[in-house]
């Protein structure tokens, strides 16, 4: 994938004499220490990250943890410390003022804030249009591209209406299409939906998510609460004190967290829709061939102390399950006999789930399998792994490490 | 206690005595140019038939402030005609305009430049505070040494009395505006002047309204102050009432004042309304 934004040892200090405060960080003073002997803020420090093109990357971490500043770095709303900012091959950090305009204005879907920083003096279309209009274009020209963008935001029979005449949700409409309408490629999203409530909250991330569908941009999300950042996110950089502790897929990160302060963080993630069935699935110990006598199969259920087994072919694809008590008494049935013949009566349907299939899904799939583990399968049908009951219950409870990673 | 005494009356004597001789030329040009705006707007005004300015000012106002208050002018007006203070109406409404006027052309810009400057409001701050404190007779003299008797001296008498509130206003205003709404439009990558003109001042507008509105009451309250140096007007029949010790004569001339300002203070309020609270 494409690179949009790479990030090089970026830093940014608040006061008057920055360079001392790197010089500390460098010997590994604490971001308090500094504050209180040197009057020196450290914004953000040591940062190096890439975003790929069109990807949603998630900048979470507490309040104070520099996710906003390191954002208003990303269009030099901030002046970086020290350290690159490469956007498309070009370093930010090295333009004059008109320059950087210029940059902006080609690059960057302007930003969409928390409290939506409309214009409380201009309709909707004055708003949506704004970014176009600081840039000459036309009234026509630009009414026209702004009214495209107001339909495809549900925002179609507001355009006259003001601000205040809208609810949060709507407002927040009016900052997206605000972005959208400007012809560029970064959008950068600060608590975009955090003063929304809920319900409205997650209709807007859906509609995002739809959004980026259509529109392809590169968006950084700046947001402090996790599940959120699971929902939206490509990739997601957890910050804390001005650094980043961990980047990674939520998967990645809630089944790999970095560190402790990761850990503890995801300790209230709703842990089931973001696990897979792929993450928290185990191996299968032994299958059943189809060459297999019954007494073969029942020896290798014994082995390892099995309910039941699931039957494959050679390239694994799944044949059926085998439930222990059936065979035994099948075996019971024929026992004078030296080869029995399997009988494929024995064989039950297995219940497949697809690796990639979120948690909360599995569960509701397992609850109603009637017996045996569920099979989990790849795109091609192939046995990946089982779940069993143990393993719903681990995988949800916080110390859950996967085996197969 | 001290063997000497620091000559302040000296210094802003010689200050305003060379002044007055060094720099008379500009003076004249300044009291000559005020001169021209007031006597005009004055003119023009008493030119129309009353009837004509009457229905003019009271469409303005329900334009600007709904039919209540325009029927409240249109009588207002009427009743200053009728007890034949048409004339001292007009001239002190030509007089608060022309200050106002003068005060908007140079207190908008200052109070722009003191918001985005900190250095430049940390010293305009104890001027703006000099100019509204200090009693308003200490400098109707030199103002009257600058530009001698009659409306001018009223003028810029009313005009430094009325600018600060409206310098203070539109500096807090436009430092109100929500960080957010600058930092979008800089992130947009709007100019410095787009940035001013088409989300500061807008924003601010309400703000700054106040300013106008809160300078228009403090110039008519100096208005019997000014009509001591022959500023004519209202002004001048309240003096006249109270020094011939004609209470009722006065106490006309005060009302057409409170109805002038009620009438200037609902127009200049909805100013700052408009547009940003709709429906």
């Amino acid at each position: 994938m494409e690179e949009k934004i790479v990030i090089k040892n970026l830093a940014k200090i608040f006061g008057n004499n920055p360079s001392k405060a790197l010089k500390a960080l460098k010997e590994g003073l604490s971001k308090e220490k500094i504050l209180k002997e040197l009057k020196q803020i450290v914004g953000v420090h040591d940062v190096s990250f890439t975003v790929r093109k069109k990807e949603i990357f998630v900048l979470m971490g507490l309040s104070g943890s520099g996710k906003s500043t390191l954002q208003r770095l990303i269009n030099r709303l901030h002046e970086p410390t020290t350290g690159e900012i490469i956007i498309n091959g070009t370093d930010i950090t090295k333009l004059d003022n008109n320059e950087l305009r210029e940059f902006r204005r080609k690059n960057f879907c302007g930003m969409v804030f928390q409290n939506f920083a409309i214009l409380p003096h201009r309709t909707v279309l004055g708003n949506v249009e704004f970014g176009l209009e600081l840039q000459g274009v036309s009234k026509e020209e630009r009414q026209k591209k702004a009214m495209e963008i107001i339909k495809q935001v549900g925002l179609d029979g507001n355009e006259n209406s003001y601000p205040s005449q809208l609810s949060g949700g709507m407002q927040q409409r009016v900052g997206l299409a605000r972005g959208l309408t400007v012809d560029a490629d970064i959008m950068l999203m600060d608590e975009a939906f955090s003063a929304l409530d809920p319900l409205i909250r997650r209709q807007m991330q859906d509609e995002l998510l739809e959004l980026q569908d259509k529109m392809q941009k590169t968006i950084i999300f700046v947001t402090h609460d996790l599940d959120e950042a699971f929902r939206l996110g490509d990739r997601i950089a957890i910050m804390k004190d001005g650094r980043i502790v961990q980047i990674g897929t939520a998967e990645d990160i809630i089944s790999k967290p970095a560190d402790d302060y990761v850990k503890a963080f995801v300790e209230d993630m709703d842990r089931s829709a973001v696990l897979t069935a792929g993450t928290i699935m185990q191996p299968v110990k032994e299958t059943a061939f189809i060459n297999d006598g019954p007494r073969t199969i029942l020896r290798k259920i014994r082995k390892n102390a099995l309910t039941g087994i699931i039957m494959t072919d050679t390239k694994k694809t799944i044949k059926g399950y085998i439930i222990a008590k059936e065979l035994v008494e099948y075996i019971n049935k024929h026992k004078e006999k030296e080869n029995i013949p399997f009988d494929d009566s024995l064989l039950h349907d297995v219940t497949k789930v697809d690796s990639e299939m979120p948690l909360n899904e599995v569960i509701n799939i397992y609850s109603d399998n009637r017996y045996g583990p569920l099979a989990v399968t790849n795109k091609q049908n192939k046995l990946l792994g089982v779940i069993v009951k143990g393993s719903v219950i681990t995988a949800l409870s916080e110390d859950f490490e996967p085996e197969n990673s | 206690m001290f063997p000497f005494r620091i000559p302040i009356k000296d210094w802003i004597s010689d200050a305003v005595d060379f002044l007055v001789s060094e720099l008379g030329v500009i003076f004249d040009g300044i009291s000559a140019f005020v001169y021209f705006l007031v006597d005009n707007l004055k003119d023009g005004m008493l030119a129309l038939h009353p009837i004509i300015l009457i229905l003019l000012i009271a469409a303005l106002t329900w334009y600007m402030a709904g039919w209540k208050i325009s029927i409240f002018a249109a009588l207002g007006l009427l009743l200053a005609e009728n007890i034949g203070l048409w004339q001292a109406f007009v001239e002190t409404l030509s007089l608060v305009l022309t200050a106002e006027i003068l005060v908007m052309v140079i207190g908008l810009p200052l109070g722009i430049y003191a918001a985005k400057s900190d250095r430049f409001n940390s010293i305009i701050r104890p001027v703006l505070d000099f100019m509204q404190t200090m009693p308003a007779f200490v400098y109707l003299i030199p103002a009257v040494m600058f530009f001698g008797l009659g409306l001018v001296p009223g003028v810029v008498a009313t005009f430094v009395f009325a600018l600060p509130p409206l310098i203070r206003l539109t500096n807090l205003g436009i430092r109100q505006v929500p960080k957010e709404l600058t930092e979008a439009a800089d992130a947009f990558g709007a100019t410095n002047m787009q940035k001013l003109f088409k989300v500061q001042i807008p924003v601010a507008k309400p703000t700054i309204m106040a300013g106008v509105n809160q300078s228009i009451m403090l110039g008519l309250s100096m208005v019997v102050i000014a009509a001591m140096i022959g500023a004519g007007g209202l002004g001048a029949d309240v003096l006249r009432g109270i020094q011939r010790l004609q209470v009722g004569q006065g106490f006309e001339a005060g009302l057409v004042v409170v109805i002038l300002a009620i009438i200037l203070d609902r127009i200049t309020a909805g100013f700052g309304q408009r547009k940003s609270q709709p429906e």
